[in-house]
This record gives structure tokens, sequence and C-alpha cells, in this order.
């Protein structure tokens, strides 16, 4: 019913067509989160996600009934306690009478849920998708989900932090990072947050000084180097070239999407830098055309939940040589007015619905594209970088998108 | 073969809930002795309502009460109620279209005289539980009853809007499993009983896994061969935790560290004691501390060797 244009032949956009064979361009035509925050007690999960699905159905100014299917993300059910919550949001996403698919691929679930969306269109099997991650963290426990007491294991840990905390280290020792780049990057990105009305953490009276001060989680990471627990929902509209060329406002395109996994432990496995992250990324920049990603990709919202992995990823992603990210992140080459911007919306370090966090740098990087980032824009950004990783560093899901829709 | 290992796993948790505008109402009616619906654009009412409507996806808000009386639809017997259901003994699960509604509401129906009383289109009224907080369990359950010959359906005319609102609810939930570590696991915790650290090598790749899994993650091949390995080992990397979990009887500050034990291709993980917390480091030979409890090695020391050279582990962090 949204589809007046054989998406096949397209319509009268001037771009060359896509032969039959190829796959649909894929465009983002709407953008919607909820503003992010430890709790939302005035709404129910329902509420929560109906939020942010009229937003971005509000910025493509569609309806409804525009919509072919709908594809959500979110983490385990364990977190909140909600056995296949996709049954329940059914009516809240308008997807009663319509296709509905959940997806879940731990915290890059967000990043995978949009490139399934996005392989429907490119498949050409529906026009226009409502893609939506979400979590409600003050309803959940993650920490507790995490550490379950399974017999006969030694219980040692408690939630994501110590997981992650000697992979840091690790880093560290290879690269003889100085141990001041963690703070830098929790400085960076919670500036970057004051400029993004969305962002759960507005810490107006942030100085590097407090970074630096805020006490040892779990040695080598601080407390304020460790992102929050929020609420909070992120959905985009996606659709084919006909959808995008109906669009009142610019569409982001894709010109690159890839998903990679690898087991969380095995002989051989690189914590610091794993293998599924750079064939992932290669993978995205072989689809688009990128040959050398640090000058042709022009801002890159990473997941970076603890603030010691933007130098790690800049690594993984290619951006810098092995053992040379934290020299990007220690120059100040990542601010937001640095020559390669990183987390310019405050990034997973400011803001933490888990299930939504990977969606969020999806669509903070369509929103750099499209130009309306308001105050975290990067000027003349024309491909972004969006990323995402779950688990024990074993899933990755990564899109690159364009101003421009791709020729090829 | 020996036995393989299994234990019981019970996980336990106090789920909160917000309840947004429409679920707040009826809970908090359901106090009130008020069973609310939500009407629809199409003038349905449904009950229990929903905040967006099935049909058109549009936001629902104009509640209406029902009566506390309606009619059993369909209904399965339970013959035997599990721990937290409704009642302690034989009931009927119905779903009851109450009267002025248009959708019928899951619930328990308490029937004395057993299955053969129950049928679709039995008359039933709501019993209301004695305390009441703004809970579904404010129906204590359905109850059937006989109806007067002339029997007329008056609503009540509530309109949703009370004082002291419920705006959230706990949700208890749990879940009962029999975990087994399978049969190369319960190996390694049976020779952990004796003090031994015993490993599996794949046969494929040759590595030695510890703890084993059973089969080699990268070859996707079963793994039988057991090697033991360590009991010394060498620290590859670690964290300082110094945050108290709730679960956990380990005083903080501790050292949580990966450990490549001798012969091992890649570490376990265990804490390190019997040396100061800010003084452990990467290449530290350590060995394990074994409890009197048996099983996991307590913690591991340092055993006094010259640290390991970053080369001969690095491929091991």
């Amino acid at each position: 019913m949204s589809r007046a244009t054989n998406p096949a032949t397209g319509p009268a956009t001037g771009l060359a067509k896509s032969p039959a064979t190829g796959k649909e361009p894929v465009a983002v035509v709407g953008i919607g989160q909820t503003k992010h925050v430890a709790a939302r007690r005035d709404v129910s999960i329902a509420g929560l996600v109906r939020e942010a699905a009229q937003r971005a159905l509000h910025d493509a100014e569609l309806t409804w009934s525009d919509i072919d299917a709908v594809v959500i993300g979110k983490a385990p059910d364990f977190f909140e306690g909600v056995m296949m919550p996709e049954l329940y949001l059914a009516d809240a996403l308008g997807a009663v009478g319509k296709p509905m698919l959940r997806v879940h691929t731990a915290g890059s679930v967000g990043g995978s849920t949009a490139l399934v969306a996005t392989n429907l269109i490119a498949g050409r099997v529906h026009g226009t998708v409502l893609t939506l991650a979400y979590e409600k963290q003050s309803e959940s426990n993650a920490m507790w989900g995490l550490s379950l007491p399974i017999p006969f294991q030694q219980p040692l840990l408690a939630g994501a932090g110590g997981f992650f905390a000697p992979h840091v280290r690790a880093y560290m020792r290879r690269t003889g990072a100085p141990d001041t780049v963690g703070s830098l990057v929790a400085y960076k990105d919670r500036r970057n947050a004051l400029k993004n009305p969305y962002a759960h953490l507005h810490e107006h009276d942030i100085t590097l000084e407090k970074v630096q001060a805020s006490p040892m989680l779990w040695d080598p990471i601080r407390y304020s180097e460790t992102c929050p627990s929020s609420d909070g929902a992120c959905a985009m509209i996606l659709t084919d070239r006909a959808g995008a060329a109906r669009s009142p406002r610019p569409a982001a395109w894709m010109h690159g999407g890839a998903m990679r996994s690898e087991p969380t432990l095995f002989a051989g496995k690189d914590f610091v830098s794993p293998q599924a992250g750079k064939d992932c990324a290669a993978d995205v920049y072989r689809q688009a055309g990128i040959a050398d990603p640090r000058r042709e990709i022009d801002a890159v919202e990473m997941y970076v939940p603890f603030s010691w992995y933007e130098p790690m990823w800049l690594e993984n992603l290619g951006f810098a040589d092995e053992g040379e990210g934290w020299k990007l992140t220690e120059s100040g080459v990542t601010e937001l007015d640095g020559d390669l911007p990183v987390n310019m919306s405050g990034g997973v370090l400011s803001t933490n619905p888990i299930g939504a966090s990977g969606m969020i740098r999806f669509a903070e990087a369509a929103l750099q594209v499209r130009g309306q980032a308001g105050e975290h824009q990067v000027d003349g950004a024309r491909r972004a970088l969006g990323h995402a990783y779950g688990g024990g560093s074993q899933f990755f899901s990564m899109w690159l998108v364009g101003a421009e829709p791709p020729t090829s | 073969m020996p036995e393989v290992l299994k234990a019981p796993l019970v996980v336990e948790f106090p789920f909160t809930r917000s309840l947004g505008p429409v679920q707040s109402a009826f809970l908090t009616g359901l106090r009130e002795r008020v069973v609310l619906g939500v009407r629809t654009a199409d003038g349905r009412t449904l009950v229990p309502p929903v905040e967006y409507d099935p049909v058109t996806s549009r936001e629902l808000s104009e509640l209406v009460e029902v009566a506390a009386t309606g009619t059993v639809t369909t209904w399965a017997w339970n013959h035997e109620p599990r721990r937290g259901q409704p009642l302690d003994r034989p009931f009927a699960w119905v779903l009851v279209r109450l009267d002025g509604a248009d959708t019928a509401l899951l619930h328990a129906l308490d029937v004395p005289g057993g299955p053969d009383s129950v049928h679709t289109g039995l008359r039933v009224r709501v019993r209301w539980a004695g305390e009441r907080s703004g809970a579904i369990t404010d129906i204590a359950c359905f109850e059937p009853y006989e109806p007067a010959t002339d029997e007329t359906f008056a609503p009540g005319g509530h309109d949703g809007r009370f004082e002291d609102l419920v705006t959230g609810i706990v949700a208890p939930a749990r879940l009962d499993y029999t975990y087994s570590p399978g049969r190369a696991q319960t190996a390694y915790i049976q020779a952990l009983a004796e003090r031994r650290v015993v490993g599996e090598r794949c046969p494929s790749c040759r590595k030695v896994y510890v703890p084993p899994r059973g089969a080699c993650p990268t070859c996707g091949v079963a793994t039988a061969e057991r090697v033991e390995v360590g009991p010394r080992g060498t620290v590859t990397t670690y964290c300082i935790v110094n945050i108290k979990a709730k679960n956990l009887d380990i005083e903080v500050p501790y050292v949580y560290a990966h450990i490549a034990l001798d012969g091992a291709d890649l570490a376990l993980h265990g804490r390190i004691a019997g040396i100061p917390y800010d003084q452990v480091r990467m290449g530290l030979r350590v060995e394990p501390v074994w409890s009197d409890e048996g099983g996991h090695p307590d913690h591991y020391r340092p055993t006094g060797e010259p640290d390991a050279d970053y080369e001969t582990y690095k491929e091991l962090v």
C-alpha cells in the first residue's frame, strides 16, 4: 500500500537505475529518539517505544499505514524480564497485520536490527520499514542478569566493567598508551553530550580533573569512564529509492552494512582487536568503496561503553595502525572540531539504553550526513560510520551512510 | 563414563514495571473494585484495556466502567496449580467477557464442582480480594453465580479518574532450571576435587582448552583427549575490583586476573591474593591455593619465580 512506484524501475530522480538483479538502495528518511534518562516512570515499555517511533514517523512525514514491516531489537529478555516483548509491542508500533521481526545480538543489537531492516528493503521484500530498539534499564537489572549464579562456576565478577577492564589493561600494555587517554575520551564525550538534547548525562560542570579524580571501579576503568544506565528508545524509518524521493527532508543513504560474530572465548582470540570487528569493517568499506577510512570518513559514532574502547576501536576499524589509536585521541583528532570526530552525540558513555545504544550510533551517523544533528553537527559531513559491538566482544554490526545515493 | 553433574539453578528477580496512563487507571480501579475498559474509535470496549488500538494503532485514553459480572467464553481445567498461580486448588483458567465489554479477560475460576460444572456461557462474577493494592490479583478469582431471571447490566459510569494512582507494580519472576555443565566440565570439576587441572586438546588445531567445553569453538570438532595443565601459570592481564557485588562474598579491593596455566592455550579467570593488590602485574607467576571445600582454587598466589617475559605470553592476552 505504500509503494506507489515500482522500486525496481525507480521514480524519475535523475539517478542511474539499479539493475533488476542488484540491490535496492536504502535510505534513512526518519529518525526519532526519546530523551534518554535514568528512569521514565511516566510510560510503560510500550509508551516508550511508541514515543520514538512517532518521532521518526513525524520526521519522515509518514503515518502508520505507510509502514510495511516492523523490525525491533533489544538486549536479552532477561534484563527487563519481559519474555518476547515484540508480541506485546505490536499494537504500540502499528505492526498489527504486518510482518514483525525481533533481532537479538546482545549489545550490538541496535545495529544488527537496523541492518536486518535494511536488508528487507535492499532485497525488495518491503518498501518502507520501521526499525526500533530500546531498553528500559530502570525496570531491568543488567548487572544481575549478567552475573547469574551458575552452578559449579566460581562467582568472581559483577557486571560488564570487570569483564572488559583486563582487556583495557592489555591494550595499554600492548600499545604503551599513557594512562591518561581514557579520561580524555570521557571528558570529550560528556562535553559532546551537552550539545545533544537527547543525551542522558548532561554534566554541565564536567572538567578533565573531575574525570581523573573519579574513583577506580574496575582499575584501570574509572567511574567517569563508564556508561550510565538509561531508559530510551531509538527508531528509524528506512525506505527504498521511491520512498526517498518522497521524503520531505534529506535522506541518509546506506553505502555499506555488515555483521560479524565470533565465539566469546577461544584460543587465539584477540580481545583487544577482535578479528570479527576487523572483518566487519573491511566488508563495510569494500561495499562502500572506501580505501582509506581515516581520510574518506567524516565522522564516526562508535560503541564506547568504557572510554578506552575509543582508541581500541580506532585501530580495530582501521582508522589508525595497530598501537596508534590512542595518539588520535590524545592529539584531539576525535574531538567534535577535530579531523575525525568520534561520538559527536556523547556516545554510549553519555547514554546507554543497552538495546538501543547500537541503533543510536547508526541513527546519529545518519543525522550527521542528513545535516540534522543540530549543535553537534560536523560541518559538511558527507560520510559517517555507525558501529556497535556486543556480548564478550563477539558480535559486530556497522553501517556506512552517505549524503549521496550509492552510485553502483 | 562418570555421571554428568547436575544442580538446581533458580533465577529470581522482582522486576518493576511503570504502568503508563491506561494500565495505571485499570489497576487503580481494581483496588477500588471498579473494572475499567478502554473505548476504541469504532465503539468497542476492550477489557483489559490496552494503550494502543489494535486496529488503527491510535493512542487510546477513553476509559469506561464495565460490570463485575460476565460470561465465560472459553476455558481450560488446571488439575495441578503451580506456585504463584491464583488458587492453590484445581481451578479453571477462563476467558470472561464482562458485561459491557467486547473482549475477554483471562483469569481463574473457582469451581468447587470440578470441570463438569464449567461450560462456555457460564455466568460468573468477580470475587474481590480482601486486601487490594492495585494489581490483577485484586481480583482473587471469578466464581459462578445464579443470575436473576430479569438480570440487567447497569454500568457504574466511572470515568477512570482516581486520586492516588497506582503508577508501578512489582512483577516477581522466577525460573527453575536443572543445570548441567555437561561431560567435559564435569570431568574438569571432578579433577579439581583431586587438586588437578585437566583440560582437553582439540584434535584438529591441537589447542588445549581449560576449562574444556567438549568442543573446540574454532574448529567445531569434539574434544576428548585430556591434558593436565598447570598448576602454575602466568597472569596475562587483570583488573582491580573496587566495587562490592551484592551476590559475591569477596572483600574489595581484590584482583581479578586472567591466568594462563602452563600448557593451556587460553587463560582462565581467577582471583590473586597473597600479595598486595597494587603489586600484582602482568607476567606475575602464580599457583593455585586450594580451598578445603574442594572444587575451584580459592585464589592464586605468587610462586616467587621471576616474572614471565611478555613475549612468552602475549599471544594469550
